[in-house]
């Protein structure tokens, strides 16, 4: 089937939805999802979202902005930043404005709370920064945005994947999909595409992320030609439920919530004296490994406790509700008596695909635009997360530059025509989907995915070195060649999910080569790239992006500058 | 442990026939309902057809039947049941089952949208935030746990008998912008449930807070509608004072 619009938004999360709304009207839109669009992950998100309201207590845009260069470890672009921290007072105002419920200070206005890195006056104290719906705010904001789609009546595709991306001499104009209730293989004509299909959690074991976090838009520019940038950069979230990842907000330790060794300890007074609990994500995640390393891990295990036990009922059943359910249903704690069993989950690509900071994909160095290709979100580089993201800045990474690379499009749409397609690439992707089904190889997508997981999470999370990353490289090169010998159980065309699986599994793959090669390369310490045999940040050598492109010879690297405007690299203390 | 899980199965593209295949998975305790699932999926029988995503209880995607009652897999554990780990895994009721345990969703999502589920407020906008007194935000707080997971509409008896029934989480989604006091149109809203088709087709069975996952009261958010449809039934009919 063909079909043909403007615009073709690939991901029903926040970045998408943003971009969808402020093209809205003015064009055909399409918005395209693996999953629908309230399923998406975004919805996850659970602390708030930063802006210098003010709201509670004084605070500047400018100390936003220093708070998130100084958390990124100066690897953000203090351009994109200093937009990102000055747009965020409107973007929070407008998504009030479009109805999202936060929580409210006495005066009626938008609340807000202390978040990991942010601080007053450069450094000073934690501020409180983080505008919430309790600890749902991403969930409150993806419905808010879904519900403003339907009302502008955006065209939704759901349950379909992408397969490929139709490039016509460097131009990007459409993509070829398959929907999961049919098996059916579409062809989407666009003048414009934007990927917005969120993180790739799954190439870890242990993650905060979802099933349909297989980092897809990523792989699919990357097959198509476009770089993609500091994809070493992993955060670990220090606060996922023991054993099992899921995600307890820092919103619990913003609220006054603290980690604790065997012995009780309060082990953050010793990291970070000024901040304590509120370090960023990078640094306390590496603090809980390291009391594990020093047997202050509880019962001798690898996981530490966050105890909540002295917020009071009324924090807790205000504020924290999602996350005392959590406890409660997969650790069986009751979080208002007893400590949660933590420790570092998957939980975020700082890395992805370089775009500018209008959203425009850009193929090398000097910020040349691939025509027709957009990206926003976590699926996107911008880069304003550099080295380490703090909280609160995600969900409004994907609101500022999600409406941003609208606006982008908007304009673009304007002295844009639809390219000729040349080649077949729905016969292409059908004769692909065939083959698959046809396959009589042994290899399970189930087995292979595990394998996968598991040694990232053994070599290339929180501490890397150079032997564990180039053992790693290999398992991932073998563990490729036996992708190409899966043998498909499901050969019907109704939700095939061992099909959905396969190709999944083909772009874990293809970004767990990359994250490796970028860690390997990558020969300091910076952010969330903890290299055991490179203990320190080497500005001299390594303040810059790192990039890789796809190419037949396998992955290139190559370099992208950091731009810096006002903010100096200094020591990271707090 | 050894578990024993019989699952619904059908296929379109089969025989036409639906039935019952049983699996032995080797689980854990704390493992969730679809955890086992997904290794059925991975290890053992990769056509089983389900939806998941987050595997925490926020996303919505994997509400279904367990052992006779509509759970959300991602939220049961093992441990949670007390049926010698014998598990029967069944789609959601109420929807037309589409492969496995996988439902059509249109009909619920059309509800949705007829309660026109975005805030209405003609006024202009200032330039910071509107104002909202924090006991009223918190008034419709639990209404904001929704997931749309579709349990409570699945589970409702009035829902299975009267197909033109709003049902429990389109009324849910009515009552959060009822209440919101920066929505404007709460008179029109009103007006659009009052009928045995909206919020009096509710008979406070109690089902849909019964199964939420989210612990919502849907009854009673169901009721608060339905106490200020005859607040202003009687405001209309009182007789207008002097003046």
């Amino acid at each position: 089937m063909e079909h043909q619009f403007d615009a073709v938004i690939v991901g029903a999360g926040l970045a998408g939805l943003r971009a969808a709304i402020e093209l809205g009207s003015n064009a055909r839109v399409a918005v395209i999802s693996k999953v629908f669009a309230t399923r998406s992950h975004s919805g996850a998100a659970q602390g708030g979202i930063g802006a210098a309201l003010g709201n509670e207590e004084e605070d500047r845009w400018e100390w936003h902005a220093f708070d998130t260069v100084k958390g990124s470890d100066y690897l953000g672009d203090q351009d994109a930043i200093e937009i990102m921290a000055k747009d965020a007072i409107r973007t929070v105002y407008e998504l009030e404005h479009l109805g999202v419920p936060f929580n409210r200070t006495a005066e009626g206005k938008i609340a807000q709370r202390p978040f990991g890195g942010h601080t007053r006056n450069f450094g000073e104290a934690p501020v409180k920064r983080a505008c919430f719906a309790a600890d749902r705010t991403g969930r409150v904001i993806l419905d808010t945005l879904w519900e403003q789609s339907l009302q502008r009546g955006i065209e939704f595709y759901d349950e379909f994947h992408v397969l490929s991306l139709i490039v016509e001499d460097g131009v990007c104009c459409g993509l070829v999909a398959y929907e999961l209730a049919t098996g059916r293989i579409h062809t989407f004509r666009c003048k414009a595409l934007l990927l917005a299909t969120g993180g790739a959690g799954k190439i870890y074991k242990t993650t905060s992320n979802a099933l349909a976090s297989t980092g897809d838009g990523m792989a699919l520019a990357y097959q198509a030609g476009a770089p993609l940038e500091d994809m070493e950069f992993v955060q670990f979230h220090p606060t996922g439920i023991y054993k099992l990842g899921i995600l307890i907000s820092e919103a619990a330790r913003g609220e006054g919530g603290v980690l604790r060794n065997n012995a009780g300890e309060r082990f953050m007074e010793r990291y970070a004296p000024v901040i304590k609990d509120l370090a960023p994500r990078d640094m306390i995640a590496r603090c809980i490994l390291e009391e594990v390393r020093a047997g202050r891990g509880i019962d001798g295990k690898d996981y530490v406790h966050l105890d909540l036990t002295h917020l009071g009922a009324e924090v807790i059943g205000a504020k924290l509700v999602e996350i005392i359910e959590f406890a409660k249903t997969y650790a069986g704690v009751d979080a208002a008596k007893a400590p949660i069993p933590v420790q570092p989950t998957c939980h975020y690509m700082m890395g992805g695909i370089a775009t500018d900071a209008d959203g425009r994909v850009i193929i090398d160095e000097n910020n040349t635009p691939f025509r027709g290709l957009f990206a926003a979100g976590e699926c996107a580089c911008v880069s304003v997360h550099g080295a380490n993201r703090l909280g609160c800045n995600s969900l409004l990474d994907t609101l500022v530059f999600g409406r941003r690379s609208g606006i982008a499009i908007r304009k673009f749409l304007k002295d844009a025509a639809h390219t000729d397609i040349t080649s077949d690439p729905a016969s292409d992707a059908a004769h692909r989907i065939s083959e698959l089904k046809a396959g009589d190889g042994k290899e399970k997508s189930g087995a292979i995915a595990a394998e996968l997981q598991a040694v990232m999470m053994e070599n290339v999370s929180v501490f890397r070195q150079a032997s564990g990353l180039r053992a790693t490289l290999d398992t991932i090169r073998d563990l490729r060649g036996r992708w190409t010998r899966i043998g498909l159980a499901d050969k019907g065309n109704c939700f095939n999910r061992d099909l959905l699986d396969a190709l999944e599994l083909g772009h874990l793959l293809d970004l767990a080569e990359t994250i490796t090669m970028g860690a390997l390369y990558r020969e300091e310490s910076r952010g969330a790239h903890s290299r055991e045999d490179f203990p320190d940040r080497n500005d001299g050598r390594f303040l810059h992006h790192t990039m890789v492109r796809h190419s037949d010879e396998g992955p290139q690297i190559f370099q992208k500058p950091v731009t810096i405007t006002r903010y100096q690299p200094k020591e990271r203390k707090y | 442990m050894k578990c024993t899980f019989i699952v619904y199965r059908y296929d379109p593209e089969g025989d036409g026939q639906s039935g019952y295949q049983e699996y032995q998975v080797d689980a854990e305790p704390t493992d969730k309902i679809v955890d086992c699932l997904n290794r059925i999926r991975w290890e053992l029988d990769p056509t089983l057809a389900f939806r998941a995503s987050c595997v925490h209880g926020i996303c919505g995607s994997c509400a279904m039947v367990i052992n006779g009652k509509v759970e959300l897999a991602c939220q049961k554990l093992v441990r949670d049941f007390k049926t010698a780990n014998n598990f029967v895994i069944e789609p959601l009721p109420a929807f037309e089952v589409i492969k496995d345990l996988v439902v059509d969703l249109a009909p619920f999502f059309d509800k949705h949208r007829a309660v026109k589920p975005y805030l209405q407020n003609e006024a202009a906008a200032p330039e910071a935030e509107r104002l909202q007194d924090a006991e009223n935000q918190q008034s419709f707080e639990t209404a904001l746990r929704c997931i749309l997971c579709a349990s409570c509409t699945s589970a409702c008896p009035i829902t299975r008998a009267n197909p033109d029934y709003l049902g429990p989480a389109a009324l849910l989604r009515a009552y959060r912008y009822i209440s919101d006091s920066r929505d404007t149109e709460t008179d029109e809203r009103l007006a659009a449930v009052d009928s045995e088709d909206g919020v009096w087709g509710c008979k406070s069975m109690w089902w849909c807070t019964d199964v939420c996952p989210k612990g919502i009261p849907v009854t009673k958010c169901l009721a608060q509608i339905k106490r200020l449809l005859k607040q202003k039934e009687k405001a209309a009919s009182r007789p207008s004072g002097p003046g």
